[in-house]
């Protein structure tokens, strides 16, 4: 029998049964459709913590103070030992470092600022100039933090956009004074507006050197240091150059942990892999569930074409032929529900797309073709037993009924 | 052309042993047209069955063309059919979602030809057969001559040694099942073996060779 010939075939006997068809097309599609926007919905989560980690640029470095591979804290407090502060002069010495761009120190701070008799709670940086380039920040007014040694606590800040405005309405802030604790700062700068980043909303911050943190908050060691080297290639060199420096400055011991960029977004990557896997199987349960709707429908077809399929063999057809007929059958269908299924899918992941900006909700391409194979693939193994079933009729019992 | 020695057949139904055939034998030469007829229930349509390789003797040979076909595996079977043998049913057994044409073009398409020489032949057939204007109509469309004629050009198709046919007229009226027995005897005339079930006294005179099965058993052969 030629293929055309099968697919045909297949094709007249499935228009023959509309609705046992719709429905098995309707399984499959549901399915493959299912595996399409939930794989999309875990390649959007991966999309945007990558987005949000590259946003802070790739070639970041930072180092916070303290082990974090030690077993738990309770390992270096059982041991005695407590871990060297990371001093502002740490952070200076860094400097010397070939590959380096910027190096800020930063401690942050939930505080009070106040001004005009007006208060607000908000998160107060402690920084340097640097801190600029590494956030990506600009100024709407004024200009920023002016480049300096870091160790001199001056007495001036930048406020972000919403500060600056609940704080001072309409005037410009800039030469004014705001408190914090008991001292005051001179507003030299006010940031552009910004939103959130890397988890706190920039447009809430005051920014102050991290001397005159350090002294207002009584602070001895610092949140982190921000490093930005000039390429994403020096990351790696500097990375090691940063760990043996701040050993040998800590007295031999390994006592602080050194973040990159890359380091962080690849396990957050596997991670959201791992889950977008885990959807796209949880998905593909719901094919098993079609394969059985399959397999009892085409049964149930075998039953009702037991006449026509002992007429098949009347006329010549082998079992063979006979199985083969009942698998195109079942492909045919399975991908029709398959195409079906991904386009439906596809539709559904633009709808996301559209209602959440922020998830690039794309089903990756093994999502679509393995589901559409995997349709296939049901069709096909679910219709092994009816295909069988089929091609053992006893031809002259099938005729003998009407 | 066709041989059976010996051959019987027994259904197992619920424990109970049914013997269908008892040891028949019989001869058929090529070209001949034969009836058999006998009560319901002894045998006749078990008989067809083998001989058209849709059943297999428990027992006993059957040579069809010098080759002893009973030794062959199911493919194998399934070939000699196509080839060899036409079958024509008491019920027409039409697929009812294809056309008349399609319906008599259906054994070419499982033995593989190409669609042109399907289209010829077939035509060649309806034309012949008198239904050609039928050929588009599914078989609801068509009376039960009609029918019966489709299912006779569509054994034909494969120009096969030997017809079969198991009542052919039983879901026919007189003068419809006599045209049909009419053409079936044409085809005859021109050198196809007819093995001919029939219930019907006058129709099955008119054979050259007559076989009576009775509990199993062939008198006549
Ligand atoms: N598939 C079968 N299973 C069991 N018994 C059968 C089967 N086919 C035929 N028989 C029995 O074999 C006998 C002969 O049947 P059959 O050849 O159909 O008779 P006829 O065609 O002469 O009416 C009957 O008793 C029938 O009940
Ligand atoms: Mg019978």
């Amino acid at each position: 029998m030629l293929t055309p010939d099968i697919a045909h075939f297949a094709w007249r006997s499935l228009e023959g049964a509309r609705t046992r068809s719709l429905l098995m097309v309707l399984a499959t599609s549901i399915g493959v459709a299912a595996v399409v926007v939930l794989t999309s919905l875990g390649e959007g989560a991966r999309r945007y913590v990558r987005n949000e980690f590259e946003s802070l640029g790739t070639n970041l470095i930072i180092i916070l103070p303290g082990r974090a591979e030690t077993v738990g804290g309770g390992a270096a407090l059982a041991s005695g030992r407590t871990a060297h502060d990371l001093t502002i002069e740490d952070a200076m010495a860094l400097r010397r470092i070939r590959g380096i761009e910027h190096v800020a120190p930063l401690n942050l701070v939930e505080g009070e600022v106040s001004a005009r008799g007006r208060r607000r709670d908000v998160p107060i940086s402690g920084s340097s100039s640097e801190i600029q380039h590494i956030w990506g920040l600009s100024t709407a007014s004024g200009k920023f933090l002016p480049p300096q040694d870091p160790r001199n606590a001056a007495p001036h800040c930048v406020l972000g956009s919403k500060v600056a405005r609940e704080l001072f309405g309409t005037e410009s802030p800039l030469g004014q004074y705001v408190r914090l604790g008991d001292r005051r700062f001179r507003v030299i700068g006010v940031l552009a507006p910004k939103g959130e980043f890397v988890g706190v909303n920039m447009d809430d911050m005051v920014i102050i050197p991290v001397a005159s943190a350090q002294v207002l908050f009584n602070l001895s060691s610092l949140l982190r240091v921000g490093v930005m080297t000039r390429s994403r290639e020096d990351v790696p060199p500097v990375k090691a150059e940063i760990a043996r420096l701040l050993r040998e400055r800590h007295g031999g011991e390994d006592d602080v942990t050194i973040l990159t960029e890359d380091a962080i977004s690849s396990a957050f990557d596997r991670i959201l892999v791992a889950l977008t896997f885990a959807l796209g199987g949880i998905a593909a349960v719901s094919m098993a569930v079609a394969g059985i709707l399959i397999m009892n429908v085409m049964l149930i077809a075998v039953a009702q074409r037991t006449s026509e399929i002992g007429l098949l063999k009347a006329l010549g057809a082998s079992p063979r032929q006979i199985r083969f007929l009942f698998f195109a059958e079942a492909v045919l269908l399975s991908a029709v529900g398959g195409v079906l299924g991904s386009v439906v899918g596809q539709a559904g992941s633009f709808v996301i797309r559209r209602l959440f900006p922020a998830v690039p909700a794309f089903a990756p391409l093994w999502a679509v073709s393995g589901g559409l194979a995997l349709a296939i693939a049901t069709g096909v193994a679910f219709s092994v037993v009816p295909a069988r079933r089929a091609a053992a009729l006893d031809p002259a019992l099938a005729l003998a009924r009407r | 052309m066709i041989t059976l020695r010996d051959v019987s057949r027994t259904f197992v139904l619920g424990g109970e042993s049914v013997h269908a055939l008892r040891g028949v034998n019989l001869h058929i030469e090529r070209g001949e047209y034969i009836s058999i007829m006998g009560p319901s229930g002894s045998g006749k349509s078990t008989m067809l069955n083998i001989l058209g390789l849709l059943d297999r003797p428990s027992s006993g040979t059957y040579e069809l063309d010098g080759q002893d076909v009973t030794a062959l595996t199911d493919e194998e079977q399934s070939r000699v059919r196509r080839e060899k043998i036409g079958f024509v049913f008491q019920f027409f057994h039409l697929v009812p979602r294809l056309s008349a044409a399609e319906n008599v073009e259906l054994p070419l398409v499982l033995a593989g030809a190409h669609p042109g020489e399907r289209r010829e032949k077939v035509m060649r057939l309806l034309t012949e057969f008198g239904i050609a204007k039928r050929a588009r109509h599914r078989p609801d469309q068509l009376s039960g001559g009609e029918r019966q004629r489709v299912a006779i050009a569509r054994a034909m198709i494969m120009e096969p040694a030997a017809i079969l046919a198991d009542e052919p007229t039983g879901n026919l009226d007189q003068h419809t099942g006599g045209e049909v027995i009419h053409l079936l005897e044409e085809l005859n005339a021109r050198g196809m073996t007819l093995v001919l079930i029939t219930h019907d006294a006058v129709l099955g005179g008119r054979a050259r060779r007559h076989i009576r099965t009775l509990d199993g058993r062939v008198e006549g052969g």
